[in-house]
């Protein structure tokens, strides 16, 4: 698949307005709740409002009486799972999947689905729910990690025996794993350290704030087959799920995707589809599901809060020489949360040669714990980080230089054993240490804070295929859902394999049954390895080419080059041709062979880590807390920009989140176990008027796995932000914020006892 | 639960409809008009993502109830381009990447319009601030926000 | 041989804490198929998670080989976001 290096790119790299903007500005485009089939009836879900309880009765004669009211559906409605992970089951416990979406014996969250109902309105419907009778009985409830890792706390599951430690737990518990990796040996090297710092840190649930709800239109038909048009990551995780939650063949699940209003992880996996299927079908007419911002707050899969403890040994000179991360995750009511990830990518920006990183899991009564952007390494990073930093300031060296001396690099062996190929983490520190902000005189109750972060990026399955048309212009489809201009890049990829004018390719999203298997949208994998299947089925079409005009020119297919659009003789040997561009090769496609089609399908390895390292100025208001950012500078290696735009907006847009998830958001609950900010209002994320402009800096490593370079770039851009505000302020103000996020009220708290 | 019947202005034509009074603006564009341009965030007036004009003024289109239309004109994103022509900020949008996943889009276009018509030279500032009732998740605003003040000089330079 | 290191809690669980093997396999199919021999009931575990192979992290890569001096690492599974 080589061949590309060192080419100057025609297309890669350029800024064209994305295929699919027009309909995006012009309110044209269709989201989730945008479908609107005839005869379509309006679902709603019953919730429940304690955060654990057992059930003991659903009553749903009322509301089934109700004029208007078409279907109603309980737990009873959906098929049991077998409990436990089969074999060939990828992990998933679909005993757990399917009472998460609808609740069986036990409710275990505030917010827990109990009971459906479709109807002929809104107002039916919701008229309906509140006739539905569920008599609960109220069981005592755990929120916290540290509170559901005690002996003795309330238990959530029956069926949890703690993994990976010896001997195998005969009790369940609420400890869903042990992990543990190391490498050397860090408690025996902390004695050859002249400066140990040990600390704990907090964090709070967040959502991945999405501004579209998940919605679903689902149509049951009379042969068997279920249609579903929904906004996801991934149509084809949707349609495997429901099937198999259903008991349906998968072939009989047909998924359309609708445009997906952000995702950020937590569309990752489905809350609503099976519901949809199930009403439809129960009222032989399409339901539609949106869930209010309530529902997706309480009931959607936010990413876990955690209780961290860091420790790390350095030399005066600020060489690194252990370190130790015992990482203590929340799962929300079934296991999920990203421990394992947090734990391999905590240390990831130094070159360590002793350290062990080390966690619990722990269900709480809390909706599922899912993935948001980078999983579990922000959280990991938060703490790190800061222990760094503050290293640095007991050491009076500079952090930057620190990061540096200790930096990973190409050959550094990480925590969870391989080493690191070629990478940006270097090159992202420099960039930020040669940026004019540095130069920047800092005023009264100013402070300036640096972070480094690190995300593997994934490969995976995906499929394309470029269809040429009869004048040489292209349609090509793959079944990635385009979360933020990745239609752009995949035409720019085919553009510069085919050769031809951006204009001329059309970037389709197909449905599950018109286009191959695709995994779902994440972990930064849609240009690297949907972008890697896009080239090979456009080299396909080449090499096609090639073939068919080596036939009409009678010559070997080695003798025909692919240049510019055109095949062209390889030499003088070659013969004199006149060469042949695709549409002209095109209009002949019938008489040589039949209509020219590009295929691939891969599963892509040689995903390549991204690294990141922000820089920003805050200064915090010593009467009130409250902290302004002023400047925030942001570098990210993304191997290479395929359209640098995009690339910026994923830095930006991560960078803010990160900052939001610093300063302002959480999930708060009372003692009942409710949830209390359940909107927008007051779970605040970040508006337009908190912010200054986000600079990014685009550095370009190649990825060597990738043909153009390509690393992913969707997740590591919210890394380093959470640490690098801590550093700003605690260099602002002289306090060290342990605890997230970082509000007016803990900032003045934390100054106050310090005077 | 009876319906009302309501005559409005919606784009620039005359419509009719029929609501039931819990029914907000913002449901009515888009379950009874099937104007679906406008989006829902909250239903709550958190996001600006159902931004509209009503009789002129910037208004969230889920704190307006369909029966308070009678008599009112209404104008939303799927008035804002003229035939084939795109609006500046429409066009800014695309060119300078302002829109990631695209679903808050619609409600930022209607509101920078509706900033730029009282304010063809905002500052970055009065931008930010005018737009602080619009939530994006994916940008970080950064594009946005540039996007809006290039267009606003463009607009200038062009008068 | 190549040389195969499990994580801290597989070995634990399943190996009476042995991590790191030095084993003669073809390709990474060979390879669970002998650790499953070896600790039954580690392999769907080992299957589960991701696999990096020369310092290269594979998704499900049962027919990658395995050379003699190939260096395998099975780790957690990796979820994005
Ligand atoms: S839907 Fe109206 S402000 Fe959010
Ligand atoms: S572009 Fe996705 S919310 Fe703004």
């Amino acid at each position: 698949m080589a061949g590309y290096e060192g080419k100057a790119f025609k297309w890669v790299g350029t800024r064209p307005v994305r295929p699919d903007g027009v309909d995006k500005v012009t309110g044209r485009a269709n989201y989730g709740a945008d479908q609107n089939l005839a005869g379509q009836l309006t679902g709603r879900i019953l919730r429940s409002p304690h955060a654990h309880a057992k059930i003991l009765s659903i009553d749903t004669s009322k509301a089934e009486k109700l004029p208007g009211v078409k279907a109603v559906i309980t737990g009873k409605d959906f098929p049991q799972m077998h409990r436990g992970v089969l074999p060939g089951d990828e992990g998933v416990n679909f005993h757990y999947l399917s009472s998460n979406i609808m609740a069986r014996d036990k409710a275990l969250y505030d917010g827990h689905a109990v009971a459906a109902v479709a109807a002929t309105s809104a107002a039916i419907a919701e008229e309906a729910l509140a006739l539905i009778d569920v008599k609960y009985e109220v069981l005592p409830h755990v929120i916290d990690v540290d509170d559901a890792l005690k002996p003795g706390a309330p238990l959530l599951h029956d069926d949890i025996f703690t993994t990976g430690v010896n001997p195998k737990p005969d009790k369940p518990s609420n400890t869903v794993q042990r992990v543990h990796m190391a490498l050397g040996d860090a408690n025996a090297a902390f004695k050859d350290a002249d400066i140990i710092v040990e600390r704990s840190f907090k964090s709070k649930t967040v959502h991945q704030g999405y501004i579209e709800p998940h919605a679903v239109v689902a149509e049951w038909c009379e042969d068997g087959q279920a249609r579903i048009w929904c906004s996801s990551q991934g149509h084809f995780m949707v349609r495997a799920l429901t099937a198999r939650l259903l008991n349906m063949e998968v072939a009989q699940v047909r998924v359309m995707p609708a445009e997906i209003g952000g995702g950020f992880g937590g569309k990752t996996i489905i809350f609503i589809e099976p519901t949809a299927v199930l009403l439809a079908r129960k009222a032989e007419r399409p339901v539609r599901i949106v869930m209010s911002r309530d529902e997706v707050f309480r009931a959607t899969g936010p990413a876990p809060g955690s209780s961290i403890d860091v420790k790390i040994g350095a030399k005066k000179n600020g060489m690194l020489v252990a370190a130790v991360g015992e990482f203590r995750f929340q799962a929300g009511a079934f296991p999920g949360s990203p421990l394992g990830p947090a734990c391999m990518a905590a240390f990831g920006p130094y070159a360590l040669a002793h350290v062990t990183s080390a966690g619990y899991e722990a269900v709480t009564n809390r909706p599922l714990c899912f993935s948001y952007r980078a999983p579990g390494a922000p959280l990991a990073s938060f703490a790190v980080e800061s222990v760094i930093d503050e290293i640095a300031q007991k050491l009076n060296i500079d952090p930057m230089e620190m990061r540096i001396m200790n930096g990973s690099k190409e050959g550094t062996q990480m925590v969870y054993g391989p080493k690191l190929k070629a990478v940006g983490n270097l090159e992202c520190l420099k960039a930020i240490k040669n940026h004019p902000i540095n130069k920047i005189p800092l005023g009264p109750n100013q402070g300036r804070g640096l972070a480094a972060g690190f995300w593997f990026n994934l490969g995976g399955q995906s499929s394309a295929v470029v269809n040429i048309a009869e004048d040489g212009t292209a349609t090509i489809m793959t079944g990635s859902p385009d979360i933020g201009g990745s239609r752009a890049s995949m035409a720019l990829m085919a553009a510069e394999v085919l050769g031809i004018d951006y204009s001329k390719v059309r970037p389709i999203v197909g449905d599950t049954s018109a286009v191959g298997f695709c995994e779902i949208t994440h972990g930064s994998r849609v240009t690297f390895a949907t972008g890697m299947a896009i080239i090979q089925a456009a080299e396909d079409v080449v090499l096609q080419c090639r073939q068919r005009v080596a036939a009409m020119w009678e010559v070997d297919v080695e003798a025909v080059v692919w240049e510019d659009g055109h095949a062209r003789p390889a030499g003088a040997n070659a013969g004199e041709q006149k060469p042949l561009s695709l549409a002209q090769i095109a209009a002949r496609a019938a008489r040589t062979g039949g209509p020219l089609v590009g295929k691939a399908a891969i599963n892509a390895g040689g995903a390549g880590p991204a690294f990141a390292v922000h820089i920003c100025d805050v200064e915090v208001d010593p009467e009130t807390g409250g902290v302004k950012i002023l400047r925030y500078v942001a570098s990210q290696d993304a191997g290479k920009a395929i359209h640098p735009s995009y690339v910026e907006g994923q830095i930006q847009g991560g960078a803010v989140q990160g900052i939001g998830w610093a300063l302002n958001e959480e999930y708060i609950y009372g003692a009942d176990g409710r949830l209390q900010n359940s909107g927008f209002l007051d779970y605040r994320i970040p508006v337009a008027s908190d912010l200054p402009m986000i600079e990014p800096i685009i550095l370009e490593i190649p990825n060597p796995g990738h043909p153009f370079g390509v690393r992913g770039v969707g997740e590591v851009g919210i890394v380093p932000p959470l640490a690098a505000l801590a550093n700003a302020i605690s260099r602002a103000t002289g306090v060290r914020m342990m605890d997230l996020p970082m509000t007016p009220p803990k900032i003045l708290a934390a100054i106050d006892a310090k005077k | 639960m009876s319906k009302f019947h309501i005559s409005a202005t919606v784009n620039g034509e005359a419509v009719e409809y029929l609501c039931d009074p819990k029914q907000t603006l913002l449901d009515v564009l888009r379950d009874e008009l099937n104007l679906t341009g406008s989006k829902e965030g909250c239903s709550s007036g958190d996001c600006g993502a159902c931004s509209v004009t009503l009789d002129g003024r910037l208004v969230c289109s889920c704190l307006v109830l369909g029966v308070e239309m009678q008599g009112r004109s209404v104008e939303t994103i799927e008035s804002m381009a003229s035939g084939e022509k795109l609006h500046p900020l429409q066009q800014k949008f695309l060119e300078a990447a302002a829109l990631q996943c695209g679903f808050c889009t619609p409600g930022f276009l209607v509101a920078a319009k509706s900033l730029l018509e009282k304010n063809p030279n905002p500052t970055e500032s009065e931008t930010r601030y005018w737009l602080a009732g619009n939530l994006c998740r994916c940008t970080g605003y950064d594009k946005i926000i540039r996007a809006v003040l290039e267009t606003a000089a463009d607009m200038r330079g062009s008068k | 041989m190549a040389r195969i290191v499990l994580s801290d809690e597989f070995g634990r669980q399943f190996a009476g804490g042995q991590t790191r093997f030095d084993l003669d396999v073809k390709n990474v199919r060979h390879l669970i198929r002998e650790l499953e021999e070896m600790f039954p009931g580690i392999g769907e575990h080992l299957e589960a998670g991701a696999i990096a192979i020369d310092n290269e992290i594979i998704p499900d890569p049962w027919l990658n080989p395995i050379k003699p001096n190939s260096e395998v690492f099975f780790l957690p599974p990796i979820k994005g976001g």
